[in-house]
């Protein structure tokens, strides 16, 4: 029963970081009113929530598992209370540390009509660190993915991340600053109509 | 009344004022300005004509400890300068006004938003105030930056409060949570002097000139060909011809100011500067800016180069206005300049549906009023130039204009 | 409850999200924002519209109380 407890734990958690990996790559596609062909508009905001409430349930049961696994003692609390679980304290930490700041960005996704826009979105910009605390957890709380294929996954999301978000900063270094807006289409249309 | 105001005066200093209007009169707790106001009839002169009165209830019955009193001398309007030789020759009068508004309302700050111009006197006009204990309450000055929108209400909250000045979107009335979340108080620079002039001598003596719907003076900035422009202070109700002239050396008239309205002569020599009057052709006083437009002038191409100076000043925040505002001063550049198509016409009257009503603030809005009336009133030039010709045996500008575009977020604080 | 779609007009960037999930209410202009039918959102349109509302990934449109006022000067 144990060893069900502990590949289960280890196999939920490899998909929910693939799920955040996706969840990542997509929440950067909505800001930049991407679309994934073929599909409506709605699908790339809506396959990143379905998406993300995805993980959730994979961390969730991730958790749970690793919990009931009695072969090694993780405190439940310890999923959410960084470094007070006494197996692989620091792993573990930065697991709930991620944890943490998706729950915030999850709360504050269910309450997002009743809240402050500019608060929300500041929230929801921690998914820019909640993502490598979760990739670190991933390498470093058991041994999975430091070798074989599972390591060229982990190198593979890595990658993924890493081009995604170099794309997002690149773009929001381009981006014509609010106060040349007006001038830069006032150039454009003099330039059309010499 | 039709009052030419001197330039050249000399700014009145404390002493002065004093001795010819009397001490500010503070009416104490029990305050009965706001109904003064009422019966006296006094609406903003800064171009909206709110109800004065209605403005200060408002903030007075706001719950709050603190409460905010803003003098708005900000007149952002290139063509108006009435705020700015008013704060430079009579700035106790704006500033007795800030303080009974203010005591009105139950104010516990007081702010003067001014552009750069009247700085120096006025921080003397100030130090002799508190130096006498003439003000009850500090005044603040903040600097509105030289743009269009800076004395927008919200603009004004924004950049009081430290950022730039911006129109904001939708909050919460000003009166019930402005400037740091307190009900705030705005009123223009000229309608604080009124004010202070209503409490010294009663609303009476303030319906004495205007129009009974809409008494009292108000203070002009007059452009006509040939002549020096100047700033006047006009009773209401005063026909425009009067004040712009007869002749035919104008072939139309701009009442308003960059947001208002062209009118056709002769077709409205007959208007006087009051609402219902000026309503009839679509258009209203305004900030009081009147131009007559010199008949050897092109009224489309003043009309473009404004326009493309709106355009410039637009915050660039809202969608509708920043695509097109632009693309509207460039149809317009087209037009004037006769390289115009069918396709113009019809796009300008597309883009100004478009931009209607679709921004947070009102520039959109007054800016196509604004093209709008130069269509219908320049339409024979319009027509003209469509032929190549055209009219107009002058290429200088007639209305001023700043040389500079905003270009970079230093421009907006 | 009855109410009006608003946009803020600040916040909006134009995605098109309301517009492809209540075209009966929404349309888009030449440059990408929302034309929004300014009257009161029919009963049978309501929880379209509280989903497009919920959709739109820059928090821009909201339902309003009909006696609210438009918009600042």
């Amino acid at each position: 029963m144990n060893t069900a407890f502990w590949y289960a734990s280890r196999a939920t958690g490899i998909v929910a970081l693939l799920l955040l990996t996706a969840v990542l790559v997509l929440g950067i596609a909505v800001n930049r009113q991407g679309r994934l062909p073929g599909l409506p508009r709605f699908a790339v905001t809506g396959l990143h929530r379905n998406l993300s409430l995805l993980s959730v349930a994979f961390i969730a049961v991730h958790v749970v598992t690793a919990v009931l696994d009695s072969y090694v003692h993780i405190p439940l609390l310890s999923a959410v209370i960084p470094f007070a679980s006494g197996y692989e304290r620091l792993w573990i930490g930065l697991g709930a540390i991620s944890v943490d700041l998706m729950l915030a960005m999850i709360v504050t996704s269910l309450l997002r009509g009743r809240m402050n826009r500019v608060l929300w979105r500041a929230v929801h910009l921690l998914a820019y660190a909640s993502w490598p605390l979760a990739f670190g957890h991933s390498l470093g709380a058991s041994t999975d993915l430091q070798q074989g294929w599972l390591l060229g996954l982990s190198a593979a999301c890595a990658l993924v991340v890493a081009v995604a978000v170099s794309w997002r900063l690149a773009q929001a270094a381009r981006q014509v600053p609010r106060a040349a807006r007006v001038s830069a289409v006032l150039a454009q249309q003099k330039a059309m109509t010499r | 009344m039709n009052t030419a105001l001197n330039e050249e005066t000399a700014p009145e200093d404390l002493q002065a004022h004093l001795s010819r209007y009397g001490a500010v009169p503070y009416r104490g707790r029990t305050s009965t300005l706001i109904p003064d106001l009422e019966a006296s009839g006094l609406t903003g002169r800064g171009g909206a004509a709110f109800p004065v009165h209605r403005k200060l209830a408002a903030v007075a019955r706001a719950k709050g400890t603190r409460k905010v009193a803003v003098a708005n001398g900000a007149e952002s309007e290139p063509a108006s300068r009435k705020d700015e030789l008013l704060l430079r020759i009579a700035p106790h009068l704006v500033l007795d006004g800030l303080q009974l508004a203010a005591e009105a309302v139950g104010a516990t700050e007081a702010h003067l938003y001014l552009h750069a111009a009247p700085g120096p006197q006025i921080l003397r006009a100030l130090a002799e105030r508190t130096a006498q204990g003439v003000d009850r309450l500090p005044v603040t000055i903040t600097q509105a930056p030289p743009r269009f929108l800076a004395g927008q209400e919200t603009a004004l909250i924004n950049r009081l409060g430290g950022g730039p000045a911006l129109p904001a979107f939708q909050p919460p009335r000003v009166s019930e949570r402005g400037l740091g979340g307190a009900p705030t108080l705005v009123q223009n620079a000229e309608t604080l002097a009124h004010l202070a002039l209503i409490a010294r001598y009663g609303p009476r003596w303030f319906r004495a000139v205007g129009t009974p719907e809409e008494p009292g003076s108000m203070l002009t900035t007059l452009y006509r060909a040939r002549v020096r422009t100047e700033i006047h202070e006009v009773a209401i109700g005063t026909p425009l011809r009067a004040l712009l002239g007869d002749g035919p050396q104008a072939q139309a008239w701009l009442v308003g100011g960059y947001h208002g309205t062209w009118l056709p002569l002769p077709q409205a020599r007959e208007l006087t500067l009051d609402h219902a009057s000026l309503r009839t052709f679509g258009a209203a006083p305004g900030a009081g800016v009147l131009a007559a437009l010199p008949a050897d002038r092109c009224g489309l191409a003043e009309t473009a180069r404004i326009t493309t100076y709106l355009a410039a000043e637009s915050a660039g925040q809202c969608g509708p206005c920043l695509n097109g505002l632009p693309r509207i001063a460039a149809a317009l550049t087209e037009l004037a300049a006769g390289r115009a198509n069918l396709q113009t016409r019809a796009n300008l009257e597309r883009w100004s549906g478009l931009v209607t009503g679709r921004g947070a603030c009102h520039h959109p809005d007054g800016t196509v009023r604004f093209v709008r009336s130069a269509l219908k009133v320049f339409a024979p030039e319009i027509d003209r130039h469509a032929r190549g010709q055209c009219a107009a045996t002058s290429r200088e500008p007639f209305l001023p204009l700043p040389d500079r575009a905003p270009a970079s977020e230093q421009d907006w604080i | 409850m009855a109410g009006t779609l608003r946009v803020n007009p600040i916040a909006c960037t134009g995605h098109g999200v309301c517009a492809e999930l209540l075209p009966e209410l929404i349309a888009v202009d030449e440059w990408g924002y929302p034309l929004i039918d300014p009257r009161p959102v029919p009963g049978a349109l309501e929880r379209g519209a509280r989903r497009a509302v919920s959709a739109c990934p820059a928090l821009a449109l909201r339902i309003a109380r009909i006696e609210e006022p438009a918009r600042s000067g």
